[in-house]
């Protein structure tokens, strides 16, 4: 029982980690077609901007209370505006060329864990954090280490966040209409390129947020973090596609299809690596994939064509 | 009668995918009442309609307002004054009513017409929170021309807004469009020949990318071998009840050499 609660928990705090990167990968894919593969390098930037804050570079900042606030908001302002410049300076003068934007993007992915390593080196970093944070806590017979909470309620946030900015603001609306017909967005007089970058930052933000959290899941952090998590971060908005309602592929549904399918995606990997052998749970993710798509082609299509 | 046209196109051409899909039309619209831009399907009159509006890549002289938008991102032409109804009637489906509504509105002089914009179509207040992809193509094309009436703008593009709608809504699009034209000029792509006979001043026709003709729309529509020979054969004239025949002779506006080499399918 106690493992169960305890697999259940670190399942559901990876699936947040998962969720805070593929919900802007989502938003930025329905609304402007854009694979990016410079997603994960977000989230690393955002988890070394807070490792670097929190090991005492920046003033004010550091491993605990207030400071490890500060380091965490640091790490997220960073990957914000990383985010931001990236678009502005690489996707946007592509945009008339996918194929191009595709590789510049992966360009990105690869060349930010490079620029990493070659900075702070190949190897993992001990990742800072308050002691509060750093501990376990009882839950139904399990000790429960508390970052996991951290993680999941961080992602919830960010969930309830986008639901309000997406059918509460004015931004939020262009974003939705975008996601459906962008042409038309802009024949109504709509800068559309303007919730481009938008949807850049906020993206990069959520990514950011995962990267500074996912230290404290971890541990540590490393060069390579951000493009592992990408793949599984993939694997959730094809799949949160597919939960999608019939076709209607509105941003508010992408969303939260994103977050089903980080939840489940999560638990699956965790429980399967546990039960089986450890590794499958990442081969047991790609099964669902598989299987997700041959049942329901129409569903993922939709979202993708 | 004014001098300058409110748009003025010239040559403007248009490439898709390495197909030339329009050679170089030229088309004005006058600065009050109704423009007709007719031709058989795919003649390319959405296709000027897109290349106007910078939907779609083009070359060419696009003048606004006496000022060269053609170098103008879409956005940016529309705020100067446009509404554009499209074929496909742009609809957001997954947005309600008022969502639809909303996103046209502008920043500007009195704010966002509601008011004119409720008088003329009821049913969209009462229907204001019902998604826009559950409403009927009737709905859906009053949603459409709502959305250029919200604005103070200073011309309406509309392009086919009667396609296949029931007789009765043709009629009542009629109505609003003719009322509409009253304080904005109206461009207005239609097949239906009852419609522009009863709305249009003035047509262009067009004929495999190129403009054709041009000249008062009461001349051609009363010259039925021209009417033929641009348009084709066997269009619904039935559709808009009209009274009063149109004037009677016409002086054949020399019709350009628009042999219909038989290729305009649909
Ligand atoms: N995006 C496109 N790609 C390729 N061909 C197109 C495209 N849009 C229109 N066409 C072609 O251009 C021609 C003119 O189309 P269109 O402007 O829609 O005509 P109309 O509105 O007069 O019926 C047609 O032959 C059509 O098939
Ligand atoms: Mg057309």
């Amino acid at each position: 029982m106690s493992t169960t609660v305890l697999l259940a928990v670190t399942g559901l705090g990876l699936g947040a980690l998962y969720f805070l990167v593929a919900a802007g990968l989502s938003l930025i894919f329905g609304l402007m077609d854009v694979l990016n593969f410079a997603h994960g390098a977000l989230l690393s930037v955002g988890a070394y901007a807070t490792w670097w804050a929190a090991g005492g570079h920046l003033p004010g900042a550091g491993s605990g209370g207030f400071g490890f606030v500060l380091a965490v908001c640091f790490g997220t302002a960073v990957g914000t505006v990383a985010a931001v410049v990236l678009e502005l300076a690489l996707i946007r003068p592509l945009y008339d060329r996918p194929r191009e934007q595709v590789l510049a993007t992966v360009g990105v992915g690869l060349a930010v864990p490079a620029l990493l390593s070659a900075i702070w080196g190949p190897d993992a970093r001990p990742f800072p954090g308050p002691a509060a944070l750093s501990g376990t806590f009882g839950l139904l017979g399990a000790r429960i280490p508390v970052n996991r909470l951290v993680l999941i309620g961080a992602a919830a946030v960010v969930l309830v966040a986008l639901r309000l900015f997406l059918g509460g603001t004015r931004h939020g609306l262009v974003v939705r209409a975008g996601v459906e017909d962008r042409a038309m967005v802009t024949a109504l007089g709509i800068d559309v390129r303007r919730a481009f970058t938008l949807v850049f930052a906020i993206g990069g933000a959520a990514a950011a947020l995962g990267g500074a959290l996912g230290g404290l899941y971890y541990g540590s952090v490393d060069p390579g973090q951000g493009t592992s998590l990408l793949i599984f971060a993939f694997v959730v908005v094809v799949i949160g596609g597919t939960f999608g309602a019939g076709g209607s592929g509105a941003a508010t549904g992408s969303v939260a299809g994103a977050a089903l399918a980080a939840v489940v995606v999560g638990l699956v990997q965790q429980f399967a690596n546990y039960y089986t052998a450890s590794g499958l749970g990442d081969l047991a993710v790609v099964v669902l994939l598989a299987v997700l798509l041959l049942l329901k082609p129409g569903g993922v299509t939709g979202r993708l064509a | 009668m004014s001098t300058e046209p409110l748009l003025a196109v010239r040559g403007l051409a248009v490439v898709i995918g390495g197909r030339h899909i329009l050679h170089g039309v030229d088309l004005d619209v006058a600065p009050s009442g109704v423009t007709a831009l007719l031709g058989r399907n795919g003649a390319g009159k959405t296709t000027t309609v897109r290349g106007v509006l910078g939907l779609v890549p083009r070359t060419g002289s696009v003048r606004f307002l006496g000022e060269e938008t053609v170098r103008l991102a879409t956005h940016a032409l529309v705020r100067r004054g446009v509404g554009y109804a499209p074929e496909d009637r742009g609809i957001f489906a997954a947005l309600t009513v008022a969502e639809n509504l909303r996103l046209a509105e502008r920043p500007g002089a009195g704010g966002p017409a509601y008011g004119l914009v409720h008088e003329l179509f009821p049913e969209l207040k009462a229907r204001a929170k019902q998604l826009a992809g559950t409403l009927s193509g009737g709905q859906q094309q009053m949603v459409a021309i709502g959305r250029t009436l919200l604005n103070g703008n200073r011309l309406i593009i509309a392009d086919e807004p009667t396609k296949g709608l029931a007789p009765k809504v043709v009629t009542e699009v009629a109505r609003v469009l003719e009322r509409a034209a009253q304080a904005v000029p109206v461009l207005l792509v239609e097949q239906n020949l009852a419609m522009v006979r009863r709305l249009a001043e003035h047509c262009v026709v067009l004929a495999d990318g190129r403009t054709a003709h041009r000249g008062p729309a009461a001349d051609l529509l009363a010259d039925p071998e021209a009417t033929r020979r641009l348009l084709g054969v066997g269009r619904r004239a039935d559709a808009v009840s009209e009274e009063n025949p149109m004037a009677p002779q016409d002086t054949g506006t020399a019709a350009t050499s628009a042999a219909d080499s038989g290729k305009a399918g649909a």
